[in-house]
């Protein structure tokens, strides 16, 4: 995963992050390696706490601090280190070279601006576009995602939750940014509404041409969106590939775990669901060899002592294991 | 399997059930005109979006809101007629698991506390180790460790939190469980664990379910029989193979083709529909789905249909049922 060619756009080296806190320190980010090539869309899948939130504002650096603390890694983003910015430089990649689109568009969205304001506040922040331009260029955004220019004076609360967050999309790419965050985009969405909303990012990704980092929990959304995938625990990345060697042949056992835990709409009848035993560590005190040997029906002596470090099993399948499922022999050295 | 109203296994019998909220915009239909039954030892999976009145039909079930017309019967006996002393009874009987297991617990009260508030109200035990030994008994049953009876539900994960709440229910023997989606606020693979316990209990003690929740695959992995409701109406029903093997309201179709799946190549066909789900306030005459519906005619502005009977066991609501049933 490390690379130097110019079609990598986003690349996380050592990334850790904690947050100290009343209980003890919050591993909630633990040496993450990880890139983002220029126009894909990468989904980043794990669970509550499992550190997808916490590493999207990292690259934003909008960690509160204190509590938090970034404490080792570097964050290039167009060949630039965002950790060694000055606050000047910071702001100007924000909303413009990396925008963000939240999980709930109604606290996201200020409740007493018209929706065109918002974009139009965007668009003169971070363009030189000048008077009816900008606001010509806010209508166009609306237009995008699919609402009438004649709603554009009106405001968050009389929209419905799915137009609410084609304002946050449109808001997001008024500035054509290099890199789209989208953290849990359609959760707090009903299935019909969140259907549309991927189609519309889905849609807007290829005419845009901008990167997605698409954090969710849902492995549904990622087959239909992204072209790789990183699954994370505990503030780790335990495996990162391709979708398609992923869904194919997910090779740790929590990914397993998470494919088979979910109930599909053909999966068989009357069985039980397989679980994964038990719960995920406390991020104050992480078990001390891989995060995820307290739970796996696989863990060895040496799991226990030592986590493994990400490791290339097939070809760009990266895995944190010693022992990646379907591989022969386990071990590879 | 096919489903006769006042069939003799049904353990719940819902009549042309009504409610509907006075708002300062005028009348909001939430439940209107339903018509369910649910078999003993079944579960019912009731499935829609948010506003559709799938809550507001649970607590209505139980007594926990007012009906503005229509028949609840229990075991044969009309519960909304019931006094107050068949009430509380009642009460006894059917009880609900709430969807946030971090708001419907008290924050001030220990496990054990939670579990025998229920006991301690209804004079269910005789005394303090009566209620003791039915705690253990409980938290066992439902997979809580006894070492956390004295703990407080904010030291203890949602998962937890929601063992909790299934306790709570089951402290009185009930025969009746409402599930109001209980797994919606859990982590996934917390989820399957809840989902195996609630399957367990069921199969081990004979509960009847009415499973609420918007997520289409884990109705189809809990349910019996399934309805689908759409603004305060029931758009179509069936068992579950039928109504997920072959849906035959356009509503139906959309939904299921709409849930993201976590394969590769199984894209099929996506039915999306466009805008959003009208209000439910004064709703306007004609079918509720018509407006985003692909197979929309004058009719379905005109006349509401109502639902029919299309196969044995399988009704819509829809006025070409008949036709979307042959070009399935």
């Amino acid at each position: 995963m490390t690379s130097r060619d110019t079609s990598v756009l986003l690349d996380i080296r050592d990334l850790s992050v904690r947050f100290n806190t009343d209980s003890g320190v919050v591993h909630a980010v633990n040496h993450l390696n990880l890139s983002l090539h220029r126009g894909k869309a990468l989904g980043f899948v794990g669970e509550t706490g499992a550190g997808k939130t916490t590493t999207a504002l990292a690259i934003l650096r909008l960690i509160q601090s204190p509590p938090g603390q970034i404490t080792s890694g570097e964050i290039l983003f167009e060949g630039h280190d965002i950790m060694k910015m000055t606050e000047a430089e910071k702001r100007h990649i924000r909303g413009n070279r990396i925008a963000m689109i939240f999980q709930d568009p109604m606290t996201s969205l200020n409740p007493i601006m018209t929706v065109e304001d918002q974009i139009t506040e965007m668009i003169s922040l971070h363009s030189n576009l000048m008077g009816n331009e900008v606001s010509k260029r806010a209508r166009e955004m609306l237009a995008l995602v699919g609402i009438r220019p004649e709603r554009a004076k009106d405001y968050p609360h009389q929209f419905s939750g799915g137009m609410r967050q084609r304002v946050g999309i449109a808001i997001a790419l008024a500035c054509e940014p290099a890199l789209l965050i989208a953290d849990e985009p359609t959760t707090a969405l009903d299935v019909t509404i969140q259907a549309q909303v991927l189609e519309l990012i889905k849609d807007l990704q290829s005419v845009v041409k901008t990167s997605l980092l698409l954090i969710t929990h849902d492995l549904g959304i990622v087959a239909e969106i992204c072209q790789d995938v990183a699954i994370m625990y505990a503030g780790r990345l335990v495996e990162y590939s391709d979708i398609r060697s992923l869904y194919g042949h997910p090779m740790h056992p929590y990914t397993q775990g998470l494919f088979n835990a979910v109930p599909n709409l053909d999966s068989p009848l009357g069985g039980k669901l397989a679980v994964i035993p038990g719960l995920p560590p406390d991020p104050t005190d992480l078990p001390k060899g891989c995060s995820f040997s307290p739970r796996c029906p696989y863990a060895q002596a040496v799991c226990h002592e030592k986590a493994c470090g990400m490791r290339e099993v097939a070809p760009n399948h990266f895995v944190d294991c010693y022992f990646p499922l379907g591989v022969e022999g386990g071990q590879r050295s | 399997m096919s489903e006769r109203t006042g069939n003799a296994d049904a353990l719940l019998d819902i009549r042309r059930l009504k409610k509907y909220f006075n708002v300062r915009k005028g009348l909001l239909h939430a439940v209107d005109d339903v018509s369910l039954t649910i078999r003993k030892g079944k579960t019912l999976g009731l499935v829609g979006e948010s506003g559709c009145g799938k809550s507001t039909l649970g607590r209505v079930v139980i007594g926990l809101i007012e009906a503005t017309a229509g028949e609840v019967f229990f075991h044969g006996e009309d519960t909304l007629k019931f006094t107050a002393e068949q009430r509380s009874v009642f009460r006894t009987q059917a009880q609900i698991v709430f969807q946030d297991p971090f708001s419907s617990l008290n924050p001030r009260m220990s496990v054990a506390q939670q579990i025998s508030e229920p006991l301690r109200i209804n004079n269910a035990c005789r005394n303090k180790r009566e209620i003791d030994a039915k705690v253990k008994e409980l938290m066992d049953t439902v997979g809580l460790a006894e070492r956390i009876a004295t703990s407080f539900p904010h030291e203890l994960d949602g998962g937890r939190r929601q063992r909790i709440g299934v306790a709570r229910a089951l402290a009185l023997d009930p025969e009746f469980i409402v599930l109001d989606e209980p797994v919606s606020a859990l982590d996934v693979c917390i989820q399957a664990q809840i989902l195996n316990l609630l399957q367990e209990l069921k199969k081990e003690r004979g509960y009847t379910y009415l499973f609420i929740s918007h997520n289409l695959s884990v109705v189809r992995y809990v349910s019996d029989e399934v309805a689908v409701m759409y603004l305060g109406q029931v758009v179509e029903k069936a068992d579950n193979v039928a109504l997920f093997g072959k849906p035959i309201h356009p509503y139906t179709q959309a939904l299921l083709s709409a849930v993201p799946v976590a394969k590769l190549d199984a894209k099929k066909e996506r039915i999306l529909l466009e805008g959003d789900v009208p209000s439910p306030i004064d709703p306007a005459p004609g079918c509720r789905f018509a407006g985003r519906c692909a197979y929309r005619q004058d009719v379905c502005l005109q006349d509401n249909p109502v639902l029919s009977e299309i196969e044995p066991g399988h009704f819509v609501s829809c006025h070409f049922a008949g036709f979307l049933q042959r070009h399935e």
